[in-house]
């Protein structure tokens, strides 16, 4: 039984919202950069101009890339040989979101109840935290803070199996187009097909941070993203919703066996500012 | 590039079409979800409103916090459409000016014609970019609000275009229209 102290959990959460906050990954900032040079609309490249050179100042300033700082999504794959001691997981999860907002100048966007209320938690806790038990002896943690204008632009669609392939990819295509402009495009788009209901959005959240360029390892779904990604880009959407072809900078699809009787599918769309970022203890 | 001067004359604002790129300089007054929600309320109620609405420009964002000396944190425009429902009333109170992202209700398109208003857009997501154009801040009110208090930003050169001129011409029609590729 490996030892991993809480404050070191907390420790770690902190730091990694601050970076994933500051710093825009290399992968995504190089497609922004790609997107430039096949964007035609002139409106399109100063959009893309714009957003190369804020995360420039984003990065070199150590402020946030957007004012919208996210919701704290953590994915833990917590090994069956580690203790946590002196203290609780998912509280030691909740300081290192609190220390990481509170310090590094990031917005406070969770409001305590989402219906009659909505008053706001000031210091934006709780995290939404995802853990599993995996073998071994180590700690990885996986932070995504979750912009909302992206967010609310997402899907579930309990699709039937005879819905098929073609399905998918209509409720896809669909999906970030008829959200237009509202989502901040380029947009990364992750795509779960399978499992149950919670599952496939579950996949589509962890693949919105999948390093664009990469593709899947099973040579049909590396298919069918190419050629999502191909769809959304002829829509004519463009960056920041004003016509052009760079609407999407990734489509990335996973699955997972799902029963006779169904074929779930989740779209999380995520804005251009696709932070994440991965640490192990 | 059009260089424009806010508070936005009637008759600039009646001089611009949808796609025009401009700069904006002078006064805009922040707000978004909550904040509208109250000053819908006040009008609701026969109340005046905090501000003198006429004529001026609002800004759909909830900044991040300054860092320290630091006149704002990065303030991108937020997902205009969650205004849609409060929009109308503020524009018949004569609000000239909107700036956000994203598309507007087909309600909100026919009173900004009638009011000669202009929607324009900066870019969403290029927060710290545009904070830069933030020369001063000052909250006017609902400081308790946090991130969402109206503010008035004194902005030079803030960099946008218009989206929805006061003919209801719409920059996210014609745009992706024009890019929009056969299979």
């Amino acid at each position: 039984m490996r030892e991993v102290a809480a404050e070191a959990v907390a420790c770690e959460v902190e730091r990694l919202f601050l970076h994933a906050s500051y710093a825009i990954g290399e992968d995504v900032e190089a497609a922004v950069r790609s997107g430039l040079e096949r964007e035609t609309s002139p409106a399109g490249c100063a959009a893309l101009r714009q957003i190369a050179e804020n995360y420039r100042i984003a990065r070199e300033e150590r402020v946030a890339i957007c004012q919208d700082t996210g919701m704290a999504v953590v994915f833990a794959d917590v090994g069956q040989d580690v203790h946590i001691v002196s203290g609780g997981f998912e509280d030691a999860v909740n300081e290192g979101v609190r220390r990481a907002y509170t310090g590094g100048y990031l917005r406070k966007s969770v409001v305590a109840e989402p219906l009659f209320d909505r008053v706001n938690t000031k210091d934006n806790t709780p995290a939404v935290l995802h853990a599993r038990i995996v073998p071994g002896d180590k700690l990885r943690l996986l932070v995504v803070p979750k912009g909302f204008g992206s967010e609310n632009m997402s899907r579930v669609k309990m699709l039937t199996p005879a819905d098929g392939v073609e399905g998918v990819k209509r409720f896809v295509i669909e999906t970030v187009t008829e959200a237009g402009p509202n989502p901040c495009p380029p947009v990364i788009v992750g795509v779960g097909i399978g499992g149950t209901m919670e599952m496939a959005a579950l996949m589509a959240k962890r693949q919105t941070a999948r390093p664009v360029g990469s593709r899947h390892a099973d040579a049909r779904y590396a298919g069918l993203e190419e050629e999502m990604l191909a769809a959304v880009n002829r829509s004519g959407v463009g960056p920041a919703g004003t016509g052009g072809r760079v609407t999407a900078l990734a489509v990335h699809a996973e699955y997972y066996p799902t029963h006779i009787a169904g074929l779930p599918v989740a779209v999380n769309v995520c804005c251009h500012a696709a932070r994440h970022a991965e640490g192990v203890l | 590039m059009k260089k424009l001067t806010l508070p936005l004359s009637k008759e600039a604002a009646l001089s611009l079409r949808a796609g025009d790129t401009v700069l904006l300089t002078g006064a805009v007054y922040t707000g978004r979800d909550a904040a509208h929600k109250r000053l819908v309320a006040l009008l609701e109620a026969g109340r005046p409103l905090p501000f003198e609405i006429a004529g001026e420009t609002i800004y759909y964002v909830g900044p991040a916090p300054a860092r320290p000396g630091g006149v704002v944190g990065p303030a991108g425009p937020t997902t205009s459409c969650r205004m849609d429902a409060y929009t109308p009333p503020l524009l018949s109170m004569g609000l000239r000016a909107m700036i956000g992202k994203g598309s507007r209700s087909r309600a909100v398109i026919d009173a900004m014609k009638a009011a000669g208003a202009v929607y324009f857009g900066a870019t969403g997501g290029a927060a710290a970019l545009i904070a830069r154009a933030v020369k001063k801040a000052e909250v006017i009110c609902y400081e308790d609000l946090g991130a969402e208090a109206v503010h008035r930003f004194a902005v030079e050169d803030f960099p946008a275009v218009v989206l929805i001129d006061t003919l209801g011409n719409n920059l996210y029609e014609t745009g992706p229209a024009a890019y929009r590729a056969e299979e």
